[in-house]
């Protein structure tokens, strides 16, 4: 994949009206490679699930531009960016969002057939992006039989099945303990390696430093600072500095 | 089973309770449209019944005549009028009217008596049950329907009785001929009716008009119309349309029900309505999930259009099921309930049109939701 798969420019999102209005995002710029694991870290507020929400088409922006693969989003319709979300980006949730009554096959099928993929090709690929989670046992268990762990990673299953350009995950280990919440990691990491995708993960769980690719700290709807982890030491060294991490940082190359 | 169905079936019977209420609110409300459009059915069958039997091609009623049981007479001298018309082959003579019964046990009741030569071209009893309708040519014989044997208090062929004071003897016994008056027919030869009406013989209600071989009928009754004064000449078709138009419409009875059965589609679709709406808000977060992972409308509606289908299915099955119970029930009875494979049809379409109607509101608030709410919950 050559270009960025999401590049945003001078975002800006304003929420609420009068005197309640509120400047969620200001100004924030961003673009996401095919092969690469971005967290996107920093405070309740700072304007991260804002920023999510606007990468994935289900926001627009009220200043800036969204390109997906290329083509601006600016003025699509919400049947247009549905598309998008469709065709181009897949999403994982902190409390998975599967639908409690189909299996997670079914669940994972979901996906293509919104697409009006038929039915028969989308239960093979289903299985197998079940099996590429580990999940090949458990096809047809229902997310009520699932531990979370095991629920996120058919959410996951459910957000590469289509082939998708992007993977955003809100929080994706919030909910799990560490054993999982590292086995999800590593999930994403490879779908980022692997795949070629750009997975962009918003989250507070230090758990996820050592897999990043880069880290993009936001607060007060701006991009504090952006930093890349040369190699897989470079990552352990994030996680071994967490402390150091979570403390206020001076802008080293200015908010982009 | 496609996957749209899947979910659709299974957000129903998540919550069991709630797909019975639906179910219990379809099935009363397509009853009742039943019920009501059944009981509209078999009136327009009773109101007509004579004239369907009538071997008649034309018929001679009295001027502004407004139904079969209208109480108008003609002259009998009308009928030697009528078959001096080319064409006419013959004019058979009916008198109906209401007389008094006089049951066994005691007390009277009103009866309808319908008389008329009980030759081929009169309009004789059918169904008969016991008896021989040929035995009406004996003296004060009469046929009754097995339908009002409590009202006439007697249960057998040969009961014997009275009608205004003339005696009257149960010579054949029919089955399912009622009267949307609900007074029992009686059916008599001419001049017994005219006895127990206390008519003179030159009085008569009807002509049933047989045509001759080849005659054209609407000649006829332009000659007929022309050479009779203050006469109407009908074909069945037309008798058959002012009774229907008097007895369901200007009584307001037809509109009685048509009301009644507007009334339970409407009460059904608030039902389902409500229903649809609470199922689909306890499912938003699912919905507003499709919604993120990038389902069109379409495929959102689709799925409340399937619950909305399929409650229309279980309900329309078990409504049809109580109905065919009901009309069994009802059959013999003064006002049974007539179903037929048309008002199958119509109610089916009825049933899944207020149920795909119901959904409307549900999916109002789907095409709503906001996909980002996927990442507040």
């Amino acid at each position: 994949m050559t270009g960025p798969v999401i590049e945003a420019t001078d975002i800006v999102k304003n929420l609420g009206e009068g005197a309640s209005r509120v400047r969620a995002l200001d100004g924030v710029s961003l673009a996401l490679a095919g092969g690469e694991l971005t967290l996107l870290m920093g405070p309740s507020g700072s304007g991260k699930t804002t920023l999510l929400s606007i990468l994935g088409c289900m926001l627009t922006p009220t200043e800036g531009e969204v390109r997906i693969l290329g083509r601006s989003v600016a003025g699509a319709r919400p049947g247009q960016l549905a598309e998008y979300r469709r065709d181009h980006i897949g999403f994982i949730f902190q409390n998975y969002h599967l639908l409690p009554t189909l299996s997670a096959v079914d669940n994972v099928r979901l996906a293509l057939d919104v697409r009006g993929e038929p039915a028969a090709a989308a239960l093979a690929k289903a299985k197998d992006s079940l099996a590429s989670v580990g999940l090949a046992q458990k096809m047809n268990a229902f997310p009520r039989q699932l531990s979370g762990g095991e629920q996120q990673r058919v959410a996951i299953a459910r957000a590469i099945v289509g082939d998708a350009s992007a993977i955003l995950a809100d929080e994706p280990t919030g909910a799990l303990d560490s054993e999982n919440g590292h086995a999800i990691m590593m999930l994403l990491s490879r779908i980022a390696q692997d795949r070629r995708r750009g997975v962009l993960v918003v989250t507070h769980d230090p758990r996820a430093l050592p897999f990043a690719d880069r880290i993009i700290h936001m607060e007060d709807g701006r991009i504090l600072n952006e930093e890349y982890s040369a190699s897989i030491n470079g990552k352990r060294d994030w996680f071994d500095n967490v402390t150091q991490f979570q403390r206020p940082k001076v802008p080293a190359n200015g908010a982009a | 089973m496609s996957l749209v169905v899947r979910i659709a079936a299974r957000n129903l019977l998540q919550d069991r309770l709630r797909f019975i209420a639906t179910v219990v609110g379809i099935v009363f409300s397509i009853v009742l449209v039943n019920i009501q459009m059944g009981l509209f059915l078999s009136f327009e069958r009773m109101v007509t019944t004579m004239i369907d039997h009538a071997p008649a091609d034309l018929w001679i009623v009295p001027f502004g005549t407004k139904c079969f049981e209208d109480p108008s007479l003609l002259d009998a001298h009308d009928k030697s009028q009528a078959l001096t018309i080319p064409g006419v082959a013959k004019a058979t003579p009916v008198m109906i009217g209401f007389a008094e019964w006089t049951v066994p046990s005691g007390g009277t009741t009103p009866i309808f008596v319908v008389g008329s030569d009980q030759d081929s071209d009169g309009l004789r009893p059918w169904n008969v049950v016991k008896g021989d309708s040929a035995a009406l040519k004996s003296p004060d014989t009469v046929a009754v329907d097995n339908t009002y044997f409590g009202r006439l208090g007697i249960d057998k062929l040969g009961a014997t009785t009275e009608i205004r004071g003339r005696t009257a003897k149960v010579a054949a016994i029919t089955d399912g001929i009622r009267s949307f008056t609900t007074t029992p027919y009686v059916f008599t030869p001419l001049a017994r009716a005219q006895t127990y009406m206390g008519l003179p013989p030159d009085k008569i209600s009807y002509l049933l008009v047989k045509l001759a071989p080849g005659a054209d009928i609407a000649a006829v009754r332009k000659d007929l119309q022309t050479r009779l004064s203050k006469v109407e000449v009908l074909t069945p078709d037309q008798f058959r349309a002012r009774s229907r138009n008097f007895w369901l419409f200007g009584t307001g009875a037809g509109a009685a029900l048509f009301a009644g059965a507007l009334l339970g589609a409407i009460v059904g679709t608030v039902i389902i309505a409500q229903t649809l709406y609470s199922s689909t808000k306890d499912h938003l977060n699912e919905f507003a999930t499709l919604r993120a992972i990038g389902s069109s409308n379409l495929y959102i509606n689709k799925i409340i259009v399937s619950q909305a289908v399929l409650s229309a299915v279980i309900g329309f099955a078990l409504a049809a099921g109580i109905g065919l119970v009901v009309v069994a029930v009802t059959a013999r009875t003064a006002l049974p309930i007539v179903m037929t494979p048309e008002l199958t049809a119509g109610l089916f379409l009825l049933t899944v049109l207020m149920c795909v109607t119901s959904s409307a509101a549900a999916v109002v608030q789907v095409v709503r939701i906001d996909p980002a709410r996927v990442f507040r919950q």
